[in-house]
């Protein structure tokens, strides 16, 4: 199981540098380092929020609302800053986290608490928080020039070379990771999705691990709302609308399994640099960005279709499988 | 996505099912009639234009075109499959109308177009979770891109606007008085549905699978084949609905119809049927729509701006979803 993941993962590096070098041939300069780091740093928000969605799907659950979650508190944290100027920005950040985590936990308690379905759960609450930004806002937009400068300029300090919100997601990325193959919580996520029965009765809290999953999801998405408000440098209701269909796909196109229990941060962090090449390639070769979401939907398609079979051959259900076969042939 | 616990109390079976009669009162189809009986009140006094027949007709069109593809969803949904696709696929045949009428196709060719459109979408989502067995849940969030996105490409930021004036008759048509050609279609379609639903070996066939896919594979159902036919069936039913909202509204947006998927499968769940599959009716989706539609045209009256209607409908379906199971459990707590 474990070679067919790591198989999988070069894999993926492996397309990842073909049509970053396909796209080289097409339009020189697209393959140089800085180009690269560009990509990377534009893909940034989509690696944190993917990393939080990926830990969620592992717990045999989803989160359809962090795009909601992130316009919410990008929108209160811009707010925040625009009437109150003089607030440290360390207290925004830690605000914003917070936030997203607060929200996180309500979705995460009616999941636990309340065992509904997580798919219904966040559908509602995708509309709620969303509509929550447009009450607190009233539909206006913060523009860029009611926000502090050094709220909008935080991303983009320069640190060895590359840009802060690069090193963020680069810190993120660590800490998932270590969180996910170090830690008892990490341990009880991939087991509450891989076999939910097994884990019970080896001990492990079902509902308590998806609590925290969608409570780190959400904090994640806080962060990305403060992030994504001071990268584009204004924040409005519609902001990074749909932008958690992008969260799902990255995880599907990283080998996560949509029934729980399989993936690793790496995988899902390659999904979404997967995503960012192309994004970043449409305008660059051409392409009418329109085509942007019609291409992300036959990828996610396709990785499940080829998620689907790994996962098969890999053979997990022993018995039920062959019983089933026999009886659709 | 369900798992032991959730199983387990739903195919708790009771000691005693109690009379006829108590089980009607007690019954989910009853408590929401209430609750829709109560907005209407609610809503006659909140604005003194609302008691009118062209206005309650006018208030139909709020949820007519959403509820026909509600009924397929419902039987998905029990079926224990669910399409995303839904409002993409709208998007998807009403962009075709739109670009066939620009060549000058008349009426009867649209209507062909926007279903078959309709149907080939569904046919692909039912080839996808049927013959590939993939989790219908990603599948119709990968479609719902790709859908939609197809329109964006053919469209951009343009817009259809040019359709034949006979084609009108199917969003703005009256048939008798206040009664137009979208509410008589509603009402012949939930009949349909619900006789297909509760009286046919079929819709017998769709709860069985929707309750334990394997004893129903065991049972000799065409599991499969079934599945291929509710996505089959509710690409339909979203080609009739893109035949009367773009008739309705007379242009085609690639955003025509945007996040109606949540609103339908809220309209389904309200309805009383289990996200988990296996039951529900209906007659419940009947008066979900009418609760949805009179909860958002009363606010509508009152000049609430959508988006924080949307807001209202997002807490419905929480609402709805918990009130039974937190009932339950102060049930429970009682009687131990």
């Amino acid at each position: 199981m474990k070679r067919l993941l790591k198989h999988r993962e070069l894999l993926l590096v492996g397309i990842i540098a073909i049509m970053v070098a396909g796209f080289a041939t097409r339009a020189p300069g697209f393959a140089t380092p800085a180009n690269l780091a560009n990509i990377f740093n534009d893909t940034s928000i989509l690696i944190i929020l993917a990393l939080g969605q990926m830990t969620v799907i592992l717990t045999k659950s989803i989160d359809l609302s962090v795009a909601a979650n992130l316009a919410f508190t990008g929108m209160a944290v811009a707010m925040l800053d625009a009437a109150y100027p003089g607030l440290p920005l360390a207290l925004l950040v830690v605000l914003a986290i917070g936030i997203g985590a607060a929200l996180g936990a309500i979705n995460g308690y009616l999941v636990w608490a309340l065992q509904i379905p997580p798919i219904v759960v966040t559908l509602g609450t995708l509309t709620i928080y969303r509509g929550m930004a447009f009450v607190l806002s009233g539909g206006a937009w913060v523009n860029s020039h009611q926000m502090t400068p050094g709220f909008l300029n935080f991303p983009r300090v320069s640190v060895l070379g590359m840009p802060l919100l690069s090193w963020i997601a680069i810190v993120i990325v660590l800490l998932m990771w270590g969180l996910l193959t170090r830690t008892a919580f990490g341990r009880s996520a991939y087991a509450s999705g891989g076999n939910p029965t097994a884990a019970v009765y080896a001990g492990i809290d079902i509902g308590k691990t998806r609590f925290f999953a969608f409570v780190l999801s959400g904090a994640l998405s806080g962060l990305a709302g403060y992030l994504w408000v001071s990268r584009y440098a204004v924040a409005y209701v519609d902001v990074a609308a749909g932008f958690e269909l992008d969260t799902v796909a990255a995880s599907v196109i990283g080998g996560i399994s949509i029934a729980g229990g399989i993936g690793s941060v790496a995988g899902a962090v390659l999904g979404a640099l997967f995503l960012g090449v192309i994004k970043n390639a449409l305008p660059v070769i051409g392409i009418s960005p329109f085509a942007q979401m019609a291409i992300s939907g036959i990828v996610i398609v396709l990785a499940v279709v080829f998620n689907a079979r790994a996962e098969r051959r890999a053979g997990r259900i022993i018995l039920r499988d062959r019983g089933a076969k026999e009886v659709s042939a | 996505m369900s798992d032991v616990t959730e199983t387990r109390t739903r195919l708790a079976i009771p000691d005693r099912l109690g009379t006829p009669f108590s089980r009607l009162l007690g019954s989910w189809e009853v408590l929401l009639f209430g609750v829709a009986v109560v907005i209407f009140i609610a809503n006659s006094f909140a604005s003194p234009y609302f008691l009118n027949a062209w206005n309650l007709s006018d208030a139909t069109f709020n949820f007519t075109e959403k509820a026909m593809i509600a009924f397929a969803m419902a039987m998905l949904v029990i079926a224990g499959e669910i399409d995303l696709s839904v409002a993409a696929m709208i998007a998807l045949a009403s962009t075709a109308m739109g670009a066939a009428a620009q060549m000058g196709i008349g009426t009867p060719g649209l209507v062909a177009i926007g279903i078959g459109v309709g149907l080939a979408c569904g046919a692909i989502n039912g080839t996808l979770v049927s013959v590939l067995k993939l989790p219908s849940i990603v599948v119709t969030i990968g479609t719902m891109s790709l859908f939609r996105g197809i329109s964006y490409i053919v469209l951009g930021d343009q817009a259809y606007g040019k359709y034949p004036a006979d084609f009108a008759f199917f969003g703005q048509g009256y048939v008798v008085w206040v009664f137009s050609f979208e509410f008589v279609l509603f009402i012949v379609l939930a009949i349909i549905f619900g006789v297909v639903l509760h009286a046919t070996n079929f819709g017998r066939q769709i709860f069985v699978i929707g309750n334990n896919e394997f004893a129903a594979r065991f049972s000799g159902i065409p599991v499969e084949r079934i599945k291929f036919k509710l996505f089959l069936l509710t690409g339909l039913m979203s080609g009739i609905a893109a035949v009367c909202l773009t008739s309705r509204l007379g242009s085609t947006r690639p955003s025509i119809a945007q996040g109606w998927e949540l609103e339908i499968v809220t309209m389904v769940v309200l309805g009383g049927i289990s996200i988990l599959g296996g039951a529900g009716t209906i007659a419940g989706v009947v008066i979900a729509a009418f609760v949805m539609g009179l909860v958002t045209f009363g606010l509508g009256l009152l000049n609430v701006p959508g988006i924080v209607m949307s807001i209202f409908v997002g807490l419905l379906l929480i609402i709805t979803i918990a009130l039974p199971i937190v009932a339950r459990r102060i049930k429970h707590m009682r009687t131990r």
